[in-house]
């Protein structure tokens, strides 16, 4: 019999690894750990469509309860990891359970950064990672409130298209100079900041914030460290997650940056893989150790433990994919390009269709869209075929990703 | 409840009820059928979700839209004049009783 395996969350990353097990005919136990009390859900839309209440709860659900059944795969609700226990090779919960495991994949995800003041604890200040948290928001937008939106990177602006699209009046206020500075090179930061402006936005950069002023539980507004202030009657903190790597530390597992793991996600205890927004990899593609924080890094990262716990020996070496909607804004992403040093405009910008094509040291590291999926596309195949394009090619006259992708 | 019939490659069909507003992506994932994967969840992102539809319901779907007409041009089986992302088709219905068939790859 093979042994089983405890999987500690079940969101993007622990349920694809349940159910790519049992379609490589895994017979072994599968048990799912699922902090929360939801049926796993999809994350992404809670930050775009389901804020405009376009989308139910049911339609967020990644499977029906009756295919975990179907599927001899257990999930226990609300039930949270507390210890991993590796010489009796067994998992702690909050209930006093004991779960013993063969094989322990952690895929605890990620939770929101905090800001390094009072006021999160105020009742008109949120944050946006989970269910919860975007039904509150929900709820809230309906008031038309004006709002603040501290950080401007990717959760930040899709929850800003949509608060200024039902008629918030809507600030960011960004430290970087720039928006999405971590993730995007500055030509498509620049370009997506105008179309944001133009529909209304405030966005401003380079400002840093020292405090919340409250007054009775409430924020009334924000204090600049310039001494300006911005008066608000909604905070959103979106600025950045911090790996869920606790339980991994207290057991000794290697962390730095999320859970250390190797190129076949073991991480550095053998009977224990780490995945998804929790684990730092060494990635082939950039040549570093990398956590990526993305459906398509927790979903191909499942699919390679569970081919692991079948008893292959699989390397990670996906191509990151990402992608993010701001209103009319598709943006999308293959590669990784916030390093790049040279970029190339591919398309015109005034159509409102284009990408950019990032090189680092003269390789092509990614391709950045702008609602131009078929150029996305033609990235993630030029990427994947390990294709040496040069800035001369993308920059001959006619020449599209598309074109070359074919050539 | 909207009758759907989902047709796989071999030609087995799974008629399922779908409740109105649910793409018909979304019903055929969650219940775990096996010819659309889905991975960006109904955002026309990944071209995962794409179907083949009974010419007779071309007609009553929505109109495609330019981000899907692109990413129908990049789906990994061919494209046809009845290919869909199944993702923007939500159930309704004046589609009650649609057939789709799945092509023979996603990615
Ligand atoms: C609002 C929002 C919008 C996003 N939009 C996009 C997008 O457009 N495109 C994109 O590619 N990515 C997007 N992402 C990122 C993407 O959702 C994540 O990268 C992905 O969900 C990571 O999967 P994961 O399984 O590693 O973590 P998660 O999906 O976060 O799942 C981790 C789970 O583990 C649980 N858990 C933690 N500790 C324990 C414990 N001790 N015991 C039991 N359970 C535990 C947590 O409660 C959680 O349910 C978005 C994320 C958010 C929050
Ligand atoms: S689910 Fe991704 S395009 Fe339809």
């Amino acid at each position: 019999m093979p042994e089983p395996v405890v999987i500690i969350g079940a969101g993007q990353a622990g349920v694809q690894t349940a159910f790519s097990l049992r379609d490589m005919d895994y017979s072994g136990e599968i048990t799912l750990l699922n902090g929360e009390n939801f049926l796993p859900y999809q994350r992404p839309p809670l930050s775009k469509s389901y804020l405009k209440n376009s989308v139910t709860d049911s339609s967020l659900i990644f499977r029906n309860e009756q295919l975990y059944e179907s599927k001899q795969i257990e999930i226990m609700q609300a039930s949270t990891a507390i210890k991993i226990n590796r010489q009796t090779k067994s998992v702690s919960l909050t209930t006093g359970e004991e779960l013993p495991y063969g094989k322990l994949v952690i895929a605890t995800g990620a939770r929101n950064r905090i800001l390094p003041f009072d006021g999160g604890e105020l009742k008109n200040v949120f944050q946006l990672r989970g269910l919860e948290d975007a039904k509150r928001l929900r709820l809230e937008l309906q008031k038309k409130p004006k709002i603040a939106v501290i950080g401007g990177g990717f959760i930040g602006l899709e929850f800003a298209s949509i608060a200024k699209e039902l008629g918030a009046q809507v600030t960011i206020v960004e430290a970087a100079s720039r928006v999405m500075a971590r993730a995007v090179c500055p030509t498509l930061s620049d370009y997506v900041q105008k179309v944001h402006l133009a529909r209304g936005i405030e966005i401003l950069l380079a400002q840093k914030i020292v405090a919340i002023n409250s007054s009775s539980d409430f924020a009334t507004d924000l204090q600049m460290h310039d001494g300006s202030k911005l008066p608000c009657e909604l905070v959103l903190v979106s600025v950045g997650i911090i790996p869920n790597s606790e339980l991994a530390e207290a057991a000794g597992l290697t962390v730095s940056n999320g859970i250390q793991v190797d190129a076949t996600l073991h991480t550095s205890d053998p009977d224990i893989f780490a995945i998804g927004d929790c684990a730092c990899f060494p990635s082939d593609f950039s040549g570093r150790n990398i956590r990526l924080e993305s459906v398509q890094n927790a979903v191909d990262q499942a699919k390679t433990v569970a081919e692991n716990i079948c008893g292959t020996s699989t390397e990670y070496g996906s191509i990151p994919w990402f992608w993010s909607d701001q209103s009319d804004l598709k943006i999308q992403i293959a590669g990784l390009t916030s390093n790049a040093d040279t970029t190339v405009v591919s398309g015109d910008p005034a159509t409102g269709k284009f990408s950019v094509c990032c090189f680092t040291n003269n390789r092509f590291v990614g391709v950045e869209s702008i609602n131009h999926p078929a150029d996305h596309m033609a990235a993630r195949r030029l990427l994947a075929a390990g294709r040496k394009i040069t800035v001369q090619d993308i920059s001959h006259p006619g020449a599209t990703l598309k074109s070359l992708a074919k050539s | 409840m909207v009758k759907v019939t989902y047709i796989s490659t071999d030609g087995t069909e799974t008629d399922m009820d779908v409740a109105e507003g649910t793409s018909l992506m979304q019903a055929a994932v969650s219940s775990g059928l096996d010819g659309v994967i889905g991975e960006c969840g109904g955002s026309a992102m990944c071209a995962t979700c794409h179907v083949y539809v009974d010419a007779s319901f071309l007609e009553k779907l929505p109109a495609i839209d330019d981000m899907e007409e692109e990413m129908l041009e990049c789906t990994s089986s061919d494209r046809r004049p009845t290919s869909r992302l199944s993702c923007q088709i939500e159930s309704n219905s004046d589609i009650d009783g649609i057939r789709v068939t799945f092509p023979e790859t996603q990615v």
